[in-house]
């Protein structure tokens, strides 16, 4: 998902531990002043952080079709698209900072590494046709792991995932939008519509995570539940409602063992390479070193900004405490 | 920076001397459009409040969410402590004579 692979830190076995097991297990939030398990915080400050990460280095790919939309509409919309993403970025990163942790120290963790990013925004968009397999895809995927996330235990993360929920589903929409567009013009934008499913399909499918039975941190996540389903549940619930959607556009599923079971009520479906997925993790993608740098050039680039902002604030401030 | 009746628990960098200078922490209130109040919508960071309420206008109102933005500084948020739970919110647990309910009224008095 957005946030994949949060390693879990355990718990403690002491009364405070046992108590705010139970405040969790009785449907309560948790806020920020409460006491909390040192890998209760922990673990969120990683998840949001990744979360928060995502949504920032998720405008890049975006972004890139800004300048070459096809229209002043599309362009407007989709200006309208990353911008929520720097807004979704920023609720995320305020809940996380009600944890401890200062937006530096977390931007620095993104830039030099040590935090990471969702691995589906490592692939490339090479055509306008990508910007429609995103939002359907990509964001679709999102939404499946976001709408629960809804109910997760800590209050602030909690309310910014209503916020984000509220303004994630415009996002699919305008992908779909751009599919059907593409999908019913003329044989090369089905083509190219098509081709970016193929691409996309796989990647997608990563997001929710290796299946369970190797994600060895899910357990601990879900009791304190700052997850809310397994990787696997996700993943079906995504195949079975978009596999539809692909029919709908008359476009082909890249899974040639793709198959309604009926006894299960859902699709058989192959899974994707994990050998790739754990390779694009390591910064092995297509486009790692590329996100990375551009992350780095902005904060670098921004500096002056930041700091002359700062300094201009402070010139006022004093400049009006001795008018008084 | 941070007082121990602070909105937020200690971050390193109030605890010890920031590496750097960060924009501060604003806490941001919106006012919709329907006679509600101020509500706490989250915070954001800015150098000073006229920036922060332009960043909160672009962040929290892309929608028409609002009509009125309110901001604090975060630092100068007062909060009361989750210890204080019990002697603070418990004396009104007993005091069910507070909420109308508790007087039978009879129907034949009609609506009250």
């Amino acid at each position: 998902m957005y946030a994949q692979m949060v390693k879990s830190e355990s718990t403690d076995e002491s009364a405070e531990a046992i108590a705010f097991q139970a405040r969790i297990d009785a449907g309560e939030k948790i806020e920020p002043k409460d006491w909390m398990p040192a890998g209760y915080r922990k673990t969120l400050i990683r998840q949001m952080g990744q979360h928060a990460h995502s949504e920032i280095v998720g405008q890049l790919p975006e972004g890139n079709w800004i300048t070459r939309a096809p229209t002043l509409e599309r362009k407007a919309i989709l200006l309208a698209k990353v911008q929520d993403e720097a807004g979704h970025g920023l609720y995320l990163y305020c809940g996380a900072e009600t944890l401890g942790v200062t937006r530096d120290e977390l931007t620095e963790m993104l830039l030099d590494g040590r935090m990471k990013y969702s691995s589906i925004f490592n692939y490339p968009t090479l055509t306008w046709a990508d910007m429609g397999a995103v939002g359907w895809l990509v964001d679709g995927a999102a939404i499946m792991n976001q709408v629960p996330l809804q109910r997760t235990s800590y209050g602030p993360y909690a309310r910014a995932m209503v916020r984000i929920c509220k303004e994630e589903s415009f996002h699919q929409r305008q992908g779909y939008d751009i599919m059907m567009k593409m999908a019913n013009g003329t044989p090369a934008q089905k083509k190219m519509a098509q081709d970016a499913l193929n691409r996309l399909w796989f990647p997608s499918l990563m997001m929710f995570g290796p299946s369970d039975a190797e994600s060895t941190h899910s357990e601990q996540s879900m009791k304190w539940k700052i997850k809310m389903n397994t990787n696997d549940e996700l993943r079906q619930k995504f195949v079975d409602q978009t596999v539809p959607q692909a029919e709908y556009l008359g476009l082909t599923v890249p899974d040639k063992t793709l198959k309604w079971n009926d006894e299960k009520g859902g699709y058989d479906f192959a899974e994707p390479n994990w050998d790739e997925f754990f390779e694009v993790l390591k910064g092995n993608g297509p486009c790692n070193t590329e996100r990375l740098a551009a992350r780095n050039k902005a904060w670098d680039d921004g500096k002056w900004v930041r700091d002359g902002m700062m300094a201009h604030a402070e010139k006022r401030k004093i400049r009006k405490v001795a008018a008084e | 920076m941070s007082s121990p009746n602070s909105a937020y628990p200690e971050t390193p960098a109030t605890q010890t001397k920031a590496k750097r200078q960060e924009w501060p922490l604003w806490e941001v209130f919106i006012r919709g459009q329907h006679g509600m109040s101020h509500r706490h919508v989250g915070s954001l960071h800015a150098p000073d409040e006229e920036m922060a309420i332009k960043n909160a206008r672009d962040v929290y109102t892309r929608r028409n969410e609002g009509v009125s933005i309110w901001v604090v500084e975060a630092r100068h948020i007062a909060a009361s402590s989750p210890s204080e739970k019990g002697p603070l919110y418990e004396p009104s647990e007993s005091k069910v004579y507070r909420h109308p309910t508790f007087f039978d009224i009879p129907d034949e008095v009609g609506a009250m």
